[in-house]
């Protein structure tokens, strides 16, 4: 990869992992320049918790190479590790400690210097909204909050990369915007930050994006150069019925998918000038519908169009 | 190894135990409840065994021999027997353990001929107690014998020096009482440290495993040594400090005698610590469930300690190889040592052979634990 260091912060090349028959992440490279926030972005089972934790120096690949900020990662492990935070997908704090308790075990672990750790928690805890709540027990905080404690814990050794495992799964839109909030002010502070996450909207965010599928990583952009590059134009149709919408334009001429959401179907078609033949094939086929009308494309329409993933 | 680490992983697993209702009932209510238990429950000494009395001729010697069984602290009398059907439906409906049956002809024909006899009926269900309630009554009967010839010599102008009777006087040493407290108590220290020392520490790696917390805390620079012996160091203070608690109970409350060192004490017991904690930890390591570590645990640690440490059941009368198996068993070394430093007051010089196996045990079990962790979630 482009040397050791400098302006990669983290480097994968042709990451592979198996479990038994099933190949969970199928020669991965991306990488992650420093100051970046990057999203890992896929549905459930792309591939996206294996990639992390190999990442992370918890579980080793069958294959490849993971350079993080100048260390490999697979031949020295531990090095990596002092530099990195990992926040697995599934709440890793204990429960039965109280929030300053888990926030102490982390520091001790990473060698923090007390009174850095005391002033470093007490900036964090106010960032994140939780300064009135650092004697409860972790697990009598709401799931946002844990989120919460979780990245406060992460960022107490002031790490140079940071690796989140779909951080915001199950959070509320108030705590995610100030877990964002708190990610934005990493960034200008310099740290690197690798997430994955299922959420498109949240994918926005990101600086860059790597779209992950079955296991693989199909384009690596920023949202707005990857909405450019999804080949042909998307239209929205409202109707009463999106499904039988769908059903009749599914295969029409120069219909290149269709994805159903809510109340509406978003088509990719190879042409804006396909708009009228579409809505006269509807009225032939007698299918209600309010409205035709060109769209930006969001990210989960370009997910769906450049990974070939099926409907969502 | 960093100290500071190693020291925050004892401070956060010692709140995760105080704050565990489970963890804190079996390092804390465990061996109170097995002190008393075991202390009180397990007795081999069978006295005051009921029993009853069917005496078919009710003479001077007769009532002599029915008096030399109910006064001694082995028999009481429970009934008096007056018929066959009455020793029958005693012996069935358990009214008592053992019947003393004397012959209508007891005394005639005993000065007739020199010779007769008298019947013991046990209910041999326990064969135990049957056994040793056997022994004493033959010392009774024998004692009986003895003062018969006696008698009947004098009766006959010889005394009994003459004939130079030989007086058999046997002496127990170390447990002069022969009292089986003195030898079980001991052991029931092993019994406790074996289960609360593998049982809490059995749970510890596991329930990382399980909530989850272990894949965090392996992306911490955190080695695998540091992890063992953060967690062991909480769980040692606990073992201590219950084997502390039951070895102040054996002697202060059981009344075992205590001429040993307490330093020897001590020693040894935090090395057969090791061991357990050891054991459980390695265990925990391996099998990553909670309910499974700590099943494997009892079943390797309190089964063997019960049944092959020699706490309870001689490993003499037991078959070559039983007793071959029991050399692999920890307890057995640390019971031997409990028993010698309490009743006889060894050195470790004395206890060279144990002392050494259980160091040999601490040093392959710890080695082995350390070895097993894998910082990955693979």
């Amino acid at each position: 990869m482009s040397g050791a260091g400098g302006q990669v912060a983290v480097a994968a090349r042709e990451v592979r992992r198996h479990f038994g028959a099933l190949a969970a992440v199928d020669g991965v490279s991306l990488s992650v320049n420093h100051g970046e926030i990057f999203g890992l972005v896929g549905p459930d089972g792309a591939g996206k918790t294996t990639l992390m934790r190999m990442l992370a120096g918890v579980l080793r690949p069958d294959a490849g190479e993971i350079v993080l900020d100048g260390v490999d990662v697979l031949a020295d492990p531990e090095a990596a590790k002092a530099r990195l935070s990992y926040m697995p997908q599934r709440f890793g704090l204990y429960e039965d400690l109280s929030v300053d308790e888990n926030i102490f075990f982390y520091a001790e672990l990473f060698g923090v210097e007390r009174k850095a750790r005391k002033a470093r928690a007490a900036e964090l805890l106010e960032a994140a909204g939780m300064a009135p709540f650092r004697r409860r027990l972790a697990g009598a905080l709401s799931g946002g909050m844990k989120q919460k404690l979780g990245l406060v814990c992460a960022l107490i050794h002031t790490p140079t990369v940071l690796l989140l495992d779909e951080p915001t799964t199950g959070v509320d839109p108030v705590s995610r915007r100030e877990f964002w909030g708190i990610l934005y002010s990493l960034r200008e502070s310099g740290v690197t930050i690798l997430l994955s996450t299922a959420y498109m909207d949240e994918a926005e965010r990101c600086s860059r994006l790597a779209l992950m599928h079955e296991g693989r990583v199909h384009d690596c952009d920023t949202p707005a150069r990857l909405k450019q590059a999804m080949p042909g134009v998307l239209f929205a149709v409202t109707a009463p019925d999106p499904r039988a919408v769908r059903a009749a334009l599914e295969d029409a001429p120069g219909v290149l998918g269709a994805l159903l959401m809510g109340d509406r179907v978003n088509l990719r078609a190879d042409s804006a000038a396909r708009a009228p033949e579409l809505a006269a094939r509807l009225h032939e086929r007698g299918v209600a519908y309010g409205d035709i009308a060109q769209v930006e494309p969001g990210i989960e329409d370009v997910f769906v169009a450049l990974t070939g993933a099926g409907a969502a | 190894m960093n100290l500071r680490r190693l020291l925050a992983i004892a401070y956060k697993e010692t709140l995760q135990i105080w704050r565990d209702p489970r963890s804190l009932a079996i390092a804390l209510l465990m061996p109170l409840m097995q002190m008393g238990l075991l202390g009180y429950g397990v007795s081999l000494d069978i006295k005051r065994v009921p029993l009853c009395v069917y005496d078919q001729e009710n003479s001077q010697l007769s009532r002599g021999v029915v008096n030399r069984f109910t006064s001694s602290d082995w028999f009481r009398e429970v009934a008096v027997l007056q018929t066959d059907r009455d020793l029958r439906a005693a012996m069935d409906h358990g009214t008592c353990l053992g019947a003393l049956v004397i012959p209508v002809n007891f005394s005639r024909t005993l000065y007739m001929t020199g010779q007769d006899s008298l019947q013991v009926v046990f209910d041999a269900t326990d064969s135990n107690t049957t056994n040793i309630a056997t022994g004493y009554a033959q010392g009774i009967v024998a004692q009986l014998d003895a003062d018969l010839a006696a008698n009947w010599r004098g009766a006959h102008g010889e005394t009994a020096r003459s004939i130079g009777t030989v007086d058999l006087s046997s002496r127990v040493w170390f447990n002069e009482g022969l009292d089986s407290r003195n030898f079980i108590v001991p052991g029931v220290v092993a019994i406790i440290l074996s289960l609360v020392g593998s049982q809490l520490t059995s749970l510890t790696v596991a329930r990382e495993w399980e909530r989850g917390t272990m894949e965090q805390l392996i992306s911490t620079p955190v080695t695998g040594l540091e992890l063992m012996f953060g967690k062991l160091t909480p769980y040692f203070v606990i073992g201590l400090l219950d084997a502390v608690f039951c070895l102040g109970a054996a002697a202060f409350w059981f009344h075992v005698p205590f001429r040993g060192s307490l330093f020897t004490l001590v020693l040894t017991t935090a090395l057969f610590a090791l061991v357990v904690l050891g054991i459980g930890y390695l265990l925990s390591v391996r099998i990553h469930n909670q309910l499974g570590a700590s099943q494997i645990a009892l079943m390797l640690t309190m089964l063997p300690t019960t049944m092959l440490s020699g706490y309870t059941f001689p490993l003499d009368q037991m078959p070559e190889a039983v007793r071959v198996i029991s050399w692999f068993v920890p307890a057995r070394y640390y019971v031997t040592i409990l028993r010698s430093v309490f009743l006889k007051g060894s050195s470790l010089l004395d206890m060279a052979v144990p002392v050494i196996a259980l160091l040999v045990y601490a040093a392959v079990i710890i080695r082995a634990a350390a070895r097993a962790f894998r910082k990955s979630l693979d």
